[in-house]
């Protein structure tokens, strides 16, 4: 416990203290600069939607014109990508109309086109239903069009006292003439006649194509649905059944009274979607608001694509997990059987969850250690014996997740998360020190190092730890610096003080 | 200044801290790292290496009958050991004193170990099969069998043991023996040395090489347990010797922080059994002292390869005697 320090030691310390400056100035910055939250905070609900756009081209230029939807009440629009490959891409306001324009030379065979949008729902503006209400539009009918279209509307109009009571009772009134309303139908669909029919009546109105969210649903269509005015004040109402009001879970996907999708140089065009629903950190839905303030000190993980960030997600964490195995080996004196080998099995847990995890570490390493005690009796050379057990292992995963698939523990098909080299490693290390030092030694250093794995686990798992590691990366200069100095640390382990303690206790 | 003194005074931490206990994170930063360079670690983690340097250095070791290095020539072991009446085969990178087999006797082709458990050919045969296997080797790498003459043991340790051979441990610093213990195997140990193994450990006071106190398994012990020996009789014969010896080690290997392993052959006085570069801290339990204060000592000396082995042995000697508890 010499309290000089060695002149030695001063460039650690320097590092030390020049990686934990530099990794909290870019905490920090991070967190001021784009309002990273420190904490994680309460989830929020987004709908991804994916359109699938499909069509035919002819081997000429082709022009394609999207639908897209805009911010609405209770949806707000979070971001926005497209596949298209070897297509021009625009996204064209005019006006309140918002359409995606893709464009290209020449294109021939069946093309497919991709747009996806992250709507984030939001309760509180979901009940405003303000609108700017469109132009009334005048049609004339003549012969018995006119004669159908006045007795509908008469008899509505006496039964209704505004906008909405006129459109409810017109649908009704279409329900029940149905001599009247197939006379209608046969030039132009029902939520056309029905908008051309309360435009007559002075109702601003429009037929707005709808989108049903439902998590995981693929191969979804529009379904359109009336658009009614009182005032800048609007309703939906169904124009099947007349019922009124906007479902939690529907969006507005075109509310402008224009097509969905305008093709020239193609033909047989479909658009179907496909909707998840997940649930997000706030601090991601700003993250991808903000996507575009690309700055050069933004070393964020959140400007890679979303497959690298969520491989990012786990690697990010292990030097939390290196970080437990320093503390416990150092620190506290825990014989692990592998230096990191707790890390890879924490790593392995949170694949599998904690109990499914220690029962099939348990069963592998157990069966394992069966198999590798009969190898041990051939004196086979180290490399085609680990190799061996390698193989054993992978047979034993093999087997208990077709015995647990068979017996419809879907549970157990999660062994296969367990890193099979590693386990080898460990079967052959256990397997050697039983020869060697007993049961009792293996019993210690597997305890150990399960108990090391269990909490690099728990610390690996804990929501804050993950948000703080995946938002702030100069926390891995803090880490780095706080494992420097573990590595510097020379005074007693707390196992020591146990081993040693009856030396100073004794008189 | 009150939490201080109340931290050195009433807490485990600070008693053993302020007794000089060296602790493994401690021995491992400032004294394995520092003074034991790792290219020099081949030197003391081959059991041959280490007997060829010694001889060069002119340190006795044990006989060499022979060096079995392939599978073909494990056959070979029965023509080697021919007409010897005792031997011991051990694992060149084993440690711990894994794979060591001692053969005692041998009557009319059946082999007896020290215990007088008889073997057959063929066990001797699978045991070396498995040293070139690297079953006793650290990270179990492919390793080759040393036959050695077996040691006979000294008439003043012959009621101090159990089966196997005592050996005396000394820590030697930058040349000069800083502290040394005997290991004397019982029938708990399986005849083993080794102390997490259940021998017993006696410190030996520096000056005299008279025991000072004696531990089996972390609790002190005044009698050899199976002998019944009082251990305050223990006296280490040839002290003098057995110190030079440990401090030419240094020498040979330039290791700084070293364990050195000896023992005392009846006919051929002491003898050098192996070297380790990261000696285990038991040793201060078996004296009762901390390392600390005398390596700090050691340290303070500017120019240690001054001082000749004769001059180094002096100074351990006067610096690092002990009081026997026993």
């Amino acid at each position: 416990m010499s309290k000089s320090v060695s002149s030695t030691r001063v460039p650690l310390y320097v590092l030390v203290l020049g990686l934990i400056g530099a990794g909290l100035f870019l905490t920090f910055y991070r967190h001021y600069t784009f309002d990273v939250p420190w904490l994680p905070d309460a989830k929020r609900q987004i709908w991804s939607i994916e359109a699938k756009v499909e069509f035919e081209a002819l081997g000429q230029p082709v022009k394609l014109s999207l639908a897209v939807p805009d911010n609405q009440p209770g949806f707000e629009r979070v971001s926005e990508h497209t596949a298209s490959p070897g297509y021009g891409l625009a996204f064209v306001d005019e006006g309140v109309k918002r359409r995606a324009e893709w464009s290209i030379r020449e294109a021939k065979g069946r093309q497919t086109l991709y747009y996806q949008v992250d709507m984030l729902f939001d309760e509180d503006s979901f009940n405003v239903t303000e609108g700017v209400p469109p132009v009334i539009e005048t049609v004339t009918y003549a012969g018995p069009e006119q004669t159908a279209v006045t007795q509908l509307l008469q008899r509505a109009r006496a039964r209704s006292a505004d906008a909405f009571t006129m459109t409810r009772e017109l649908i009704a009134e279409f329900n029940n003439e149905t001599q009247l309303a197939q006379l209608l139908v046969q030039q132009k669909s029902r939520e056309r006649r029905l908008v051309e029919m309360l435009n007559l009546a002075g109702i601003p109105a429009r037929v707005v194509q709808t989108l049903f969210l439902e998590d995981g649903r693929r191969r979804q269509t529009l379904v359109s649905y009336l658009q009614v005015f009182s005032g800048d004040q609007y309703a939906l109402f169904d124009p099947q059944t007349g019922q009124q009001g906007q479902m939690e879970n529907q969006l507005l996907w075109e509310q402008n009274s224009s097509s969905l999708l305008d093709l020239v140089g193609g033909r047989d065009s479909a658009v179907t979607f496909s909707i998840i629903s997940q649930e997000v950190p706030a601090s991601r839905i700003y993250q991808e608001k903000v996507a575009h303030l690309k700055n050069a000190m933004d070393f964020s993980i959140h400007s890679l694509p979303l497959e690298e960030q969520a491989m990012f997600k786990g690697i990010l964490l292990i030097p939390v997990g290196v970080l437990v195995v320093v503390i416990m080996r150092i620190l506290v004196g825990i014989r692990t059987s592998g230096t990191f080998m707790p890390v890879l099995i924490a790593l392995a847990f949170i694949q599998t969850s904690l109990i499914t995890g220690l029962v099939g570490f348990f069963l592998i390493v157990g069966v394992g250690l069966m198999i590798r005690s009969y190898l041990s009796r051939h004196n086979l050379l180290l490399v085609a014996r680990i190799s061996a057990v390698i193989i054993s292992v992978i047979v034993i995963i093999a087997a208990f997740s077709v015995l647990a698939y068979g017996l419809g523990l879907a549970e157990g098909l999660k062994v296969t998360f367990f890193p099979m080299i590693i386990l080898s490693w460990t079967i052959e290390r256990m397997s050697i020190l039983w020869e060697e030092e007993g049961a009792k030694e293996v019993f210690i250093q597997g305890g150990g190092s399960l108990l090391v794995a269990v909490l690099a686990y728990l610390v690996m798992i804990n929501p804050i730890v993950r948000h703080l590691m995946f938002n702030f990366i100069g926390l891995q200069f803090v880490f780095m610096a706080l494992v420097l100095m573990c590595g510097n640390y020379t005074g007693y382990r707390l196992s020591e003080l146990r081993r040693f303690k009856h030396l100073v206790q004794e008189r | 200044m009150n939490l201080l003194q109340y931290w050195r005074e009433r807490t485990v931490y600070g008693r053993l801290a302020g007794k000089g206990i060296l602790g493994m994170n401690c021995r491992n930063i400032r004294y394995i790292s520092r003074y034991n360079p790792r290219t020099l670690y081949p030197l003391v983690d081959d059991k041959l290496k280490t007997k060829t340097l010694a001889l060069e250095h002119g340190v006795n070791v044990p006989d060499l009958i022979g060096v079995i290095d392939n599978q073909h020539d494990v056959r070979k072991i029965a023509k080697m050991t021919d007409g010897i009446p005792g031997f011991c085969i051990k694992p060149a990178k084993g440690s711990g004193g894994k794979g060591i087999l001692v053969i005692d006797r041998v009557v009319d082709g059946v082999y007896y170990k020290t215990n007088g458990q008889p073997i057959s050919l063929q066990d001797i045969q699978r045991h070396i099969s498995n040293i070139l296997a690297g079953l006793f080797s650290l990270g179990g790498k492919t390793d080759f069998a040393l036959v050695e003459s077996l040691i006979k043991v000294d008439d003043a340790f012959r009621q101090f043991t159990h089966e196997g051979v005592p050996d005396l441990r000394v820590i030697v610093f930058r040349g000069f023996p800083v502290m040394s213990m005997m290991r004397l195997s019982c029938a708990s140990s399986k005849g083993k040395a080794n102390l997490h193994q259940g021998a017993v450990g006696v410190g030996i006071s520096m000056d005299t090489g008279g025991a000072v106190r004696a531990v089996q398994s972390g609790r002190p012990v005044t009698h050899h347990p199976d002998t019944k020996q009082p251990l305050s009789e223990l006296v280490v014969p040839q002290w003098i010797g057995m110190l030079e010896l440990a401090c030419a080690c240094y020498d040979m290997t330039g290791l700084g922080y070293l364990g050195v392993d000896l023992v005392l052959d009846k006919n051929r006085g002491p003898l050098l059994l192996e070297l380790n570069a990261r000696p285990g801290l038991s040793i201060q339990v078996a004296n009762n002292a901390g390392l600390l204060p005398r390596l700090r000592r050691i340290e303070s000396i500017k120019k240690p390869e001054k001082f000749p082995i004769v001059e180094r042995v002096a100074y351990s000697r006067t610096h690092f005697a002990a009081q026997s508890d026993l």
